[in-house]
């Protein structure tokens, strides 16, 4: 592991990040990592959203998962709730459409439609 | 027939099952011993575990806990691997203290799927799961890796998230630089 002192100064800087982002979440992100998702890519999709939060300095969205939301046939499925708004869920979110996804909707606040499950 | 193209997918899958069943700590086992031709792979958990009956059924396909669908897939799947692979599958639980599962494979068994994504199945499983702690614990030959997020969690302190992006960074970092150091000099 890298040294402590070093993960001292990530705390600092990550505490600071914090105080700037205020209280709560800008949004949430949730993947479905039933064994349907992990099939279907799943895991890679949810690598990709957190190395595109890295890349970007993102330090206000919750990335969590979650299991079998019962719409095996378009996993990868993610779902984004932005601010207040209804949570959406997005199909066939393959790695190739992550950075698209996280650009317009997580940053940019605008749902990507051609994407989304209609149920 | 098998819909994981790596052991690092079970281990996912796993690592859900046992979110699933309320787990909130998770002791991830990885010993790799190419001298005894032998992989073996193990997830203890402390979730709510299953009764014999259950127990006894959740190898079968046909059995799942699940209500958004009737099938479970992913256990029969691992078992079927692993004794494909000259190795063996156990599933153990107490009902209130929680369920071990393990699987060994021939190490060099041509059908024995290779680890994986290790790297970022953990993260995905340390960072998705902001409830549940991960001991990580991997062997390979006499060299040992233990990643453990009480460790981590304590030092950070309650109000920094994992989701941090330099905290993303560290964990991926960390657990990537460490995994390749474990293989390279066991090579």
């Amino acid at each position: 592991m890298k040294s402590l002192e070093e993960l001292q100064k990530i705390k600092e800087r990550a505490l600071e990040r914090r105080r700037l982002a205020g209280e709560g979440s800008r949004a949430r992100v949730v993947v479905a990592m039933g064994t349907c998702g992990i099939a279907a890519g799943a895991r890679d999709t949810m690598t990709a959203i957190l190395g595109e939060l890295e890349k970007r300095q993102i330090a206000d969205v919750v990335v969590t998962q979650t299991g079998c939301v019962g719409l095996c046939e378009y996993e990868p499925i993610v779902q984004v709730q932005v601010g207040d708004q209804d949570m959406v869920t997005y199909g066939n979110i393959d790695t190739d459409r992550v950075s698209t996804l996280v650009e317009e909707h997580v940053v940019g606040g605008e749902p990507v439609e051609k994407w989304l499950v209609r149920k | 027939m098998t819909v994981f193209r790596d052991l690092s997918q079970h281990l996912m899958d796993i690592a859900e099952n046992s979110t699933t069943a309320g787990a909130t700590l998770l002791h991830i086992y990885i010993d790799e011993d190419p001298d005894a031709n032998r992989l073996s792979v193990e997830v203890r958990d402390n979730g709510r575990g299953m009764d014999p009956q259950m127990l006894l059924r959740v190898s079968d396909p046909w059995v799942t806990t699940r209500t958004t669908r009737k099938v479970g897939l992913g256990i029969p799947f691992l078992k079927q691997t692993a004794e494909m692979c000259g190795g063996d599958f156990q599933i153990t639980s107490v009902p209130g203290e929680g369920t071990a599962t393990r699987a060994a494979f021939e190490f060099d068994h041509i059908d024995r799927p290779p680890l994986g994504d290790l790297a970022g199945t953990l993260l995905c499983i340390i960072v998705g799961n902001p409830t549940l702690d991960v001991v990580y614990c991997h062997h390979v030959g006499p060299g040992e890796f233990v990643f453990d997020t009480r460790e981590l969690r304590e030092l950070l302190g309650p109000e920094v998230p994992l989701y941090d992006p330099e905290i993303l960074g560290f964990i991926r970092g960390t657990l990537t630089e460490e995994l390749m150091a474990l293989e390279s000099e066991a090579a």
